[in-house]
């Protein structure tokens, strides 16, 4: 399968050795695998209590996003406007986006604290001017708070919708005196484990720890805006954390989830710096990792080894720890080089062999069925490396699944070790969307 | 505003129609927009994605491609796929960022087949549309391009707009082509479910067309001017209704006439059925056949001109609504989803409709084709 696969045109793998440092492939048509847990901007509006999303686009745009809401049993929080080619050439594309806001706003059963309103590629290519639609929405509700976000993937090179959703989340949030005892996790998806050091550190040093997350309430989210500190630790998030910096003069402590013990320590130790505390002696939890590894690779012992980037933000830095505990790492899926380039410059020298996939490439769409053929047993860590690897035996996690530090390297290989006793079905975990959503097709 | 919706969706778009009508007949389908945008068809849109696998692809446009016209980036990436993958043909179709910028999918598809050797059909989707101009456009020019003249199979019927897009995987396809065979029909191409490009070289060959979805009818219309094949419009739901359906299929082989298989009482009605045309026209006239119901039909879908009679198109939310409350009717049988604008003492029957509610109801969808359908309505 591989040998016929490097004759391709556009071949969907590379070798650590031979690839490239930024993007791995030459860009292309692009394959969808079907792994679904990823989340999307309506998932993460949605984290926003009571807030009502509203998106003005076309209507192949709008599709996704509203069978999203509506996967989700949260069809009555998100409306639409649908954008038709005379609108883009007649002049109304600006007025369009404020009356058809504002006719929703007055249909809706219930007036919402704030609004989420998403213009989309075509309005920012034709310079709509979102700030004067915003300004116009807030002279007429005075009562609601509207938040100018973005459904624009084709500017993702510009402005990844993603990292500037989670940006955008916290734009509602109001000014009020410093809280110096306070400490908001940003950009998260999930909670972040309350076994990690990371929280334990907050919390046992008397700090209130909130996450949009666990926000109850839209006065819960207001709190937030309390922080005199931000942890961000996902790439995506950072933005972010520093825009709250700007807004409101809160500290943002950017420290990356590591998957090296010197990395984790050296994160943890720019939070203590920051909160003024001191570093908890880290030796029991690495010692607990490396245990739970070792138990692990008893385990798993030369079964070839999968990990993609979804599942975690640092697949190169996970593969490299994998391999020093004597992991047979085989396959890598990521199509670009992000934060743990010096992981990836390691695995160049020591490990050459192992071979990088693209997640996106045309030539993907067979690699399931090859896989399957092939017979060979991987277990596969993220949901893309699950699929295109044919294993029933995966981790399910995105974007390191809340864990963090020494308790996540624990927890992850004893995720892997559960992945490689009890297998899953495939076919519905993975294409459940959005993983931790509830969803009205899939009940993993 | 028409374009207004507080709750309820809005159908596929034309996009997805393409690629739903072209998902298994072997061709290589590209659509101009942004990375990530496909995951809109393939997750909602597209029911046999994880099963079955189709040469389905985005061009991944990003801003600069587009500000700048780099129509050869994407001419370049499709022809190396097409190398790679060596499809029977390639579509390209497009989304609102290519129409902004004036994209002329006809100079690409023509550069592209010219460079590649393949047959390549250009759609004019700009995503702004249903699915059923998509699915339509789509149909009708892989008919153009690839239905061969030859003997007319004796019996043959050519099953048009069949798309997993308004029947889902119910099966109702598959009944279809049983049905026909134990009429004795024989179904000499099915475009396009459990199907293959065999089907669209095949397409020609039959004596009559059977049009299951407004997104066959301008293949049907191409087949009947060019190669004197009739059609018949209409999905054989129930018993009765089923036995009409077949007895206008042997009066279009034998008379060669063209028809709708609408028959209704023409009674006040009170019930309702939203959705597709020629799926809802059928439904009506199995209730009126099969139950002795008098149906209207709502269609928020394109649909012929000049068929309406006493049925209603309206699209719009707020349009739907104020006359289901005006005509405040017994029942309204529509896809689950609408039941946020059907008024509290009417009741509503459930029939999911992939195109409108897509994977949410999608184990749900019946297959009453040729069935009693008496239990699912009463």
């Amino acid at each position: 399968m591989l040998k016929d696969m490097q004759s391709y045109e556009r071949p969907p793998f590379v070798t650590v050795d031979e690839a490239p440092e930024g993007d791995h492939f030459a860009g292309g048509l692009e394959y969808n695998p079907p792994a679904r847990g990823v989340w999307n901007i309506v998932h993460t509006g949605m984290l926003i209590p009571g807030a009502h999303q509203i998106f003005v686009c076309a209507q192949g745009c709008l599709r996704g996003v509203i069978l999203t809401a509506a996967e989700m049993g949260m069809l009555d929080r998100l409306s639409w406007v649908s954008v038709s080619e005379e609108d883009m050439f007649d002049g109304t594309l600006e007025s369009d986006v404020v009356e058809g806001t504002a006719e929703i706003i007055q249909k809706l059963p219930e007036r919402p604290s704030e609004v989420l309103l998403f213009l989309s590629c075509i309005h920012l290519f034709a310079g709509a001017d979102f700030e004067e639609i915003i300004r116009e929405l807030g002279v007429r509700f005075e009562d609601i708070h509207f938040t100018d976000c973005y459904m624009t993937p084709t500017m993702r090179k510009t402005v990844s919708p993603d990292a500037k959703m989670r940006t955008q989340l916290y734009e509602g949030l109001r000014a009020c005196p410093i809280d110096p005892k306070s400490v908001n996790i940003i950009g998260c998806d999930r909670p972040t484990d309350e076994s990690s050091e990371l929280v334990r550190i907050i919390k046992e040093n008397g700090f209130v720890l909130r996450d949009i997350t666990q926000a109850k309430s839209y006065e819960d989210y207001q709190q937030m805006a309390k922080a005199a500190f931000s942890v961000t630790y996902l790439p995506t998030a950072k933005g972010a954390g520093d825009r709250l910096s700007e807004r409101f003069g809160s500290r943002n402590i950017y420290i990356p989830n590591r998957f090296d013990p010197q990395g984790i320590r050296e994160e943890l130790s720019k939070l203590c710096e920051a909160l003024g505390v001191e570093l908890p002696k880290l030796d029991e939890e690495e010692k607990k990792a490396m245990e739970a590894l070792e138990k692990a690779r008893e385990l798993i012992g030369d079964t070839a080894v999968a990990i993609d980037f979804t599942a975690v933000t640092r697949p190169y830095e996970l593969a490299k720890l994998l391999c020093e505990k004597g992991f047979n790492v085989r396959y890598i899926v990521n199509d670009v080089l992000g934060e743990d380039v010096e992981a990836f410059r390691w695995l160049k020298k020591n490990r050459p062999g192992i071979k990088i996939f693209s997640a996106l490439n045309v030539n993907m769409l067979n690699a399931a069925e090859s896989a399957e053929k092939s017979g060979e047993t991987v277990l596969a860590v993220g949901q893309k490396a699950a699929f295109f690897f044919a294993t029933d035996n995966f981790v399910n996690i995105v974007a390191n699944g809340g864990y963090y530090g020494f308790s996540g390297i624990k927890a992850i290989a004893e995720l892997m070790c559960g992945a490689f006793t009890v297998p899953k079905d495939r076919r519905t975990v993975i294409q459940h969307k959005g993983i931790g959503c509830y969803s009205c097709v899939y009940q993993d | 505003m028409k374009n207004v919706s507080t709750v309820i969706p809005c159908y596929a778009a034309d996009t997805s129609g393409v690629c739903s009508a072209l998902y298994e007949l072997g061709g290589l389908t590209v659509v101009h927009d942004a990375s990530g945008c496909n995951s809109t068809y393939s997750t909602h849109d597209e029911p046999r994605w994880y099963d079955k696998r189709s040469m389905i692809y985005i061009s991944a446009l990003t801003e600069m491609d587009a500000v700048m016209g780099n129509d050869e980036k994407l001419i370049l990436d499709t022809v190396a796929a097409a190398a790679d993958l060596r499809p029977e043909f390639i579509t390209l179709c497009g989304s609102p960022m290519p129409m902004m910028t004036g994209f002329d999918y006809d100079a690409a598809a023509a550069e592209i087949e010219e460079r590649s050797g393949i047959k390549c059909l250009p759609m004019h989707t700009n995503g702004t549309r249903s699915y059923i101009e998509g699915a339509s456009e789509a149909f009708l020019a892989a008919v153009k391009a690839f239905a061969k003249e030859g003997p007319k199979v004796e019996n043959g019927v050519a099953v048009l707009g069949a798309t997993p897009l308004d029947f889902g995987l119910s099966g109702s396809i598959g009944s279809i082509r049983t049905w026909l065979g134990e009429r004795g029909f024989e179904t000499v191409s099915c475009l396009a479910v459990d199907s293959s490009f065999k089907d669209l070289e095949r397409a020609a060959l039959a004596k009559v067309s059977l049009v299951v979805s407004q997104s066959g009818l301008a293949a049907a219309k191409y087949l009947e001017k060019e190669f004197g094949i009739p059609y018949v419009c209409g999905v054989p739901y129930g018993k009765k209704y089923a036995e009409r359906v077949e007895r206008y299929l042997r009066w279009a082989m034998e008379d060669n006439e063209t028809d709708w298989v609408d028959e209704r009482s023409g009674r006040d009605f009170d019930t309702v059925v939203i959705g597709e045309t020629v799926s809802a026209f059928s439904l009506c006239s199995a209730l009126y056949w099969d139950l002795g119901i008098d149906a209207a039909v709502i269609c928020p879908l394109p649909y012929e001109e000049g068929r309406l009679g006493r049925d209603l198109a309206m699209s719009a939310e707020e349009d739907i609504k104020a006359f289901l409350e005006e005509c405040r009717p017994a029942r309204v049988i529509a896809d689950p989803l609408y039941r946020y604008v059907v008024p509290k003492d009417t009741r509503l029957t459930e029939l999911p409709h992939f195109a409108f509610s897509g994977r949410c109801f999608g184990q749900r969808i019946p297959d009453l084709i040729n069935k009693d359908i008496k239990e699912f309505f009463e």
